[in-house]
């Protein structure tokens, strides 16, 4: 029996090397916290400009076509420069706490691992992206919201195979909330608080509780 | 009963050695540094190790230059792969068989 003990140990020694060798573990689950809280942030920040810009709607209804293109590019710069925000915070906050993480684990933050979890994720989030930016281009904003969380889940799906499987079920959730976004044309950027807030920051909490603190 | 003992690979039994294979059957190339790391070894005993397997041409090593640094980077061979998976089935019968 002490033979079958020994089997069974190189067995999971097998896995754990498979594992550890392949899949980028330093990604802090605080980043995703952070990232969430700039994304309530971001939304609030368009809620309010959209808010004043709707208010102005009658207003607008007055002015001639150059006037309401200019009103709506202005509108659609300040979105877009809040999203870039967001984005650009997000992932400093998020590079800062991983590699404190991986430093905290004697790990290289640039090993191969990471980079293949960065490719992997890059792939689908890039396709996604000019997809919607195409989207902007042809005039149909509608479904960009939609889009960009259905393409941002495929991407967490696809790079779950590189760092912790529970990125896993986060990707589940962005599709079906990015499914169900594209049935409620109007409603993006509530979809977007709830996709890139609420959700990032319950899983940032999940990670850090399972993996970090312990 | 099967005897699927002598299906064991006697250069598998060192759990050193079993996990550069492992580490080698899902990554394409794993530098030296990174092997080290992983395995929590010294150099000289993952050298010794390595060096064990590329002699059954188990594993291939490549050396390059990086710039005016020395870059050895290791790969698993095909008679590697068929011999690691030959032992992971012969364990898994083993185990299987005291069911």
């Amino acid at each position: 029996m002490a033979d079958q003990k020994e089997h069974l140990q190189a067995l999971s020694d097998i896995r754990s090397m498979m594992e550890r060798s392949s899949r980028f573990i330093s990604l802090s689950g605080l980043s995703g916290v952070f990232a969430g809280v700039f994304a309530l942030i971001g939304a609030y920040l368009a809620y309010v400009k959209i808010g004043s810009y709707t208010e102005n709607y009658r207003s607008m209804l007055q002015m001639d076509i150059h006037g309401r293109v200019e009103v709506a590019n202005e509108l659609i710069i300040y979105l877009f420069s809040v999203a870039a925000g967001v984005l650009i915070a997000s992932l400093l906050v998020g590079t800062l706490l991983t590699m404190r993480n991986s430093r905290k684990k004697g790990l290289r933050i640039w090993d191969s691992t990471g980079q293949r979890l960065l490719i992997n994720l890059a792939i689908p989030l890039g396709t996604g992206g000019l997809f919607c930016l195409i989207m902007l281009y042809h005039g149909d904003i509608g479904l960009v919201a939609p889009a960009t969380l259905i393409f941002y889940g495929l991407s967490l799906i696809n790079a779950s195979k590189y760092t912790f499987n529970d990125i896993r079920y986060l990707g589940i959730c962005e599709i079906i909330l990015g499914l169900t976004a594209s049935l409620y044309i109007g409603y993006g950027l509530y979809f977007w608080a709830v996709g890139f807030g609420i959700l990032h920051i319950i899983y940032g909490a999940v990670m850090y509780f399972k993996y970090e603190r312990g | 009963m099967k005897n699927y003992i002598q299906h064991l690979n006697k250069a598998f039994e060192n759990r050193i050695r079993l996990g550069i294979m492992s580490i080698l059957m899902v990554n394409d190339k794993v530098e030296f540094s990174s092997m080290k790391e992983m395995l929590d070894i010294t150099d000289g005993n993952l050298a010794s190790h390595i060096s064990a397997l590329e002699k059954l041409e188990y594993i291939e090593v490549q050396k390059q230059f990086i710039g005016k640094k020395p870059n050895t980077t290791y790969s698993v061979t095909k008679a590697g792969k068929k011999a690691f998976n030959e032992h992971l089935d012969a364990l898994e019968k083993l185990l299987k068989q005291r069911d």
